[in-house]
């Protein structure tokens, strides 16, 4: 974007862009040089910008017609299905949504796992992707609150009873979480505020994602530095913008598919009775988004260890750029890590399918096995692996492979090159 | 340089107290907008529950709600009594005895917050392995006494503050 002063061509354009450089930035973004070779995998990033802004808008519409009260707000749900006209159809695209979100949201971070997106000199990129996905997290959660069903009830009990592991300060906290002496009225009231005030902090963190993005540029399939603009990059616009958009066509068919024809296959038939505080669902379970921490936390026979090791298993991630220690970014150069990569996509889907299983058994004793090896995946495989492996030789440049039909060994670089 | 550098003077002064004075100011600002997500007085005025125990038969319990959680009232019968106190204090995670859970001379009646000490769900009535309460959540089970026995539950359920007001009227809170 440097080398060109962009320079508006009218004479209004200009005045106005001496005084704020917003047509700069416009051009900025049509013309960020995008590596050529950008698979489907970095399509989420803009799907996830559509999902966050569909759950703005028709939640901002259902505030119209949800009444936060602990007497009032199950039948101000059951009004929006009924009475508000299309209310059934933002309500369950919103709650809808924010399963689509996540499911968005977890292919995009594999998709930086696999590809090395969280290494130097992208570690701001990711710490700040995970602050989104904590705030993701406690967004969905709040909301699963608001309709005040039992699960929402019992969800909201247990999630902020986990503060009250804390040693001798955790009673104290968890009343004045509640606002009350159990989940109550106040709870729901400040939850609303929260769920409210949650997205607009996530848009502003997704500027700076954004932003620190465009610093060092987009990683790529193979992982290596190019130079920008070059033979290895494109415009973002048109090139990438119709690719996203095709990729976005093709999830928002899914989506579609969820919103019409099943609504309610992710959610709990138990949010439809209304919460009760004398009686406590049978078979409790977090939204399935959640379930893989959920299967963690129940591991544990011990409560504070539970709750420290459900935490850590978030911000394990935060220091992974440094436990990463080897220089090769892009999975498809590392034989060994690869294959230790696709053990931990089948662990997390395995704790997910735990999760929701009852706490006993045989499901206890995979929940167990499937914890250690996500502890163990960060803490000694990725250290070690990324030390002891011998790395496929990586390409000079992105047209290079595909000029000469492959990394052909006689114009790869030895690994221990400057990557 | 280096040396009137490391003097105190009139500035570094003006510095620390302006930067005192403000941190004040910051705290006093902030604690109240802390503050005010604890109980309200509303909340607060809800503190004490009465309760007419005279319908309840030997054996029977009832659940009242009191702070927006349930309290399990229990009459036992003599051998629920005995059974609780024959325990051994070795086989309790939290060690604690049936006779400092009840009132003296009213060893009948176990008056306790029917909350898991686990993540706080409602436990069920005669069930688990301990002819107690067990919590579906997370498969805590209590004994006749309302002490954890099994499961990942850390203390026995807690007694809140009562008292008879008379023989057939409970106090809570």
């Amino acid at each position: 974007m440097s080398e060109h002063e962009y320079i508006p061509k009218s004479k209004a354009g200009k005045w106005f862009n001496d005084r704020l450089p917003l047509l700069t930035l416009g051009a900025h973004l049509t013309d960020y040089p995008t590596p050529k070779n950008l698979n489907y995998w970095w399509t989420f990033g803009g799907i996830l910008t559509f999902c966050l802004i569909t759950q703005i808008v028709t939640g901002i519409v259902l505030a119209m017609h949800y009444v936060a009260h602990a007497d009032l707000a199950f039948a101000s749900v059951e009004h929006i299905m009924r009475d508000v006209n299309y209310g059934w159809l933002i309500r369950y695209i919103h709650s809808n949504g924010a399963s689509m979100f996540f499911l968005a949201v977890y292919i995009h971070i594999f998709r930086s796992l696999f590809y090395g997106s969280y290494k130097s000199p992208r570690e701001v990129i990711w710490i700040i992707g995970l602050m989104i996905y904590l705030l993701m997290m406690a967004a969905a959660f709040m909301g699963y609150v608001l309709p005040w069903g039992q699960m929402s009830f019992w969800g909201a009990t247990v999630i902020t009873n986990l503060f009250s592991a804390i040693p001798l300060v955790g009673d104290s906290i968890t009343t004045w979480l509640w606002g009350a002496y159990s989940v109550d009225n106040p709870t729901l009231n400040r939850f609303f505020s929260l769920h409210y005030l949650i997205p607009f902090l996530i848009l502003g963190l997704v500027v700076l994602h954004i932003w620190a993005l465009h610093v060092p540029g987009n990683n790529n399939p193979v992982g290596i530095d190019i130079k920008k603009p070059s033979k290895d990059t494109v415009p973002f616009h048109p090139y990438i913008t119709i690719k996203d958009a095709f990729a976005l066509l093709v999830f928002m068919i899914i989506f579609a598919g969820f919103v019409f024809f099943t609504p309610n296959v992710l959610g709990h038939s138990d949010n439809y009775i209304p919460a009760n505080p004398l009686v406590t669902p049978a078979h409790i379970v977090p939204e399935w988004y959640l379930l893989p921490f959920y299967a963690i936390l129940r591991s544990v026979p011990d409560k504070l260890g539970g709750v420290i090791l459900m935490f850590s298993a978030i911000f394990i991630l935060f220091v992974l750029p440094w436990l990463d220690t080897s220089k090769v970014r892009s999975a498809v150069f590392r034989p060994i890590y690869r294959q230790f990569f696709w053990i931990l996509v089948i662990d997390v889907l395995m704790l997910g399918y735990v999760g929701a299983m009852p706490a006993e058994g045989i499901y206890l004793v995979l929940a167990r096995v499937g914890t250690i090896y996500y502890f163990l995946h960060f803490i000694v495989v990725m250290p070690v692996v990324g030390y002891l492996e011998k790395t496929d030789p990586i390409p000079m440049s992105i047209s290079e492979p595909v000029l000469n039909g492959g990394a052909e060994p006689s114009l790869a670089r030895k690994v221990n090159d400057k990557v | 340089m280096s040396k009137e550098e490391k003097k105190v003077n009139r500035r570094d002064f003006l510095f620390t107290a302006s930067y005192t004075v403000g941190a004040v100011g910051v705290g006093a600002v902030i604690w109240p907008m802390i503050d005010q997500m604890n109980p309200d007085k509303a909340q607060q005025a809800l503190a004490t529950t009465e309760v007419d125990i005279s319908n309840i038969e030997p054996g029977k319990s009832i659940t009242v709600l009191w702070r927006g959680k349930p309290v399990f009232l229990k009459r036992r019968t003599p051998e629920e009594i005995a059974e609780a106190r024959a325990v051994d204090m070795d086989d309790l995670p939290d060690p604690q005895k049936d006779e400092e859970r009840v009132k003296e001379g009213k060893d009948e009646w176990l008056v306790m917050l029917g909350v898991c000490t686990h993540l706080g769900c409602v436990p069920l009535k005669d069930k688990g392995d301990f002819n107690g309460w067990f919590c579906p959540c997370h498969g805590s089970h209590y004994d006749v006494s309302g002490r954890i026995r099994k499961g990942p539950a850390p203390t026995n359920m807690e007694i809140p503050k009562f008292e008879f007001v008379d023989s057939n009227t409970i106090k809570i809170g």
